[in-house]
């Protein structure tokens, strides 16, 4: 079955970026496909690679990078909320004469378009956080 | 058609649980994750709800009990206890997937 996953929430706020990453892992594990995952609101936050939480703690950013090579994910970011909270590709920096990017190589910005897209060609659309 | 209804909040935090049942017709489920797992403990404000939901089946998420401490012994009978794997199969076995937060 075709699954997208939306997430709304920051890493480390609560919880909904871990039940988002662990749905996610369960389905792929089972032979699932996920089409697309989300991040929306402060959910966009998981994207950051200047992330350093301390070393006895899950690296939430890393975790979904790694899982999104190793299943080849589409790990999508709002672009709104992404310019809105300082995350930031190439094509972003260059757009708003920005210093310098953030975002890890394994997620793309892209517009809400996308969510959409995700929800009518996706079974199942799961959503997480607030 | 049956929809998995999931609820992420305490109910003693927010009202998504009662607006959840509230919506939940005969049929369909709903699963309680995160803090919601709190509306799944026996000799809460929540026990009379989830008996009187007629046709609604309630799961809760183990793992996220387990991090509470809340023992599964003390669920409300009849609340089924799922893992993530599980949750997954829900969401697969009903047509839709309505996240209430």
């Amino acid at each position: 079955m075709k699954f997208s996953i939306q997430i709304n929430e920051g890493p480390y706020q609560h919880q909904a970026a871990d039940s988002a990453y662990l749905f996610t892992k369960a389905a792929l594990e089972k032979g699932h496909e996920i089409f697309r995952v989300f991040f929306y609101h402060d959910g966009v936050g998981n994207s950051t690679r200047l992330t350093t939480p301390p070393q006895d703690d899950r690296n939430i950013v890393k975790r979904w990078a790694e899982l999104g090579e190793q299943y080849s994910l589409d790990l999508v970011v709002c672009v709104a909320a992404a310019q809105r909270r300082g995350i930031v590709d190439d094509g972003e920096a260059q757009r708003n004469g920005k210093d310098a990017t953030n975002i890890d190589p394994h997620f793309r910005i892209s517009g809400l378009g996308q969510l959409i897209e995700a929800a009518v060609q996706s079974d199942r659309l799961v959503v997480f956080g607030d | 058609m049956s929809e998995l209804h999931t609820v992420n909040k305490s109910p003693y935090e927010k009202n998504s649980f009662d607006s959840c049942i509230g919506y939940a017709q005969a049929g369909s489920a709903v699963l309680l994750f995160e803090d919601g797992v709190y509306a799944a403990m026996s000799g809460g404000a929540t026990e009379a709800k989830v008996k009187a939901a007629e046709g609604v089946k309630f799961y809760a998420l183990g793992p996220d009990m387990k991090a509470r401490g809340l023992s599964v012994d003390r669920v409300i009978e009849g609340v089924e206890i799922v893992d993530y794997a599980g949750f997954v199969d829900l969401a697969a076995e009903h047509s839709k997937v309505v996240s209430w937060v």
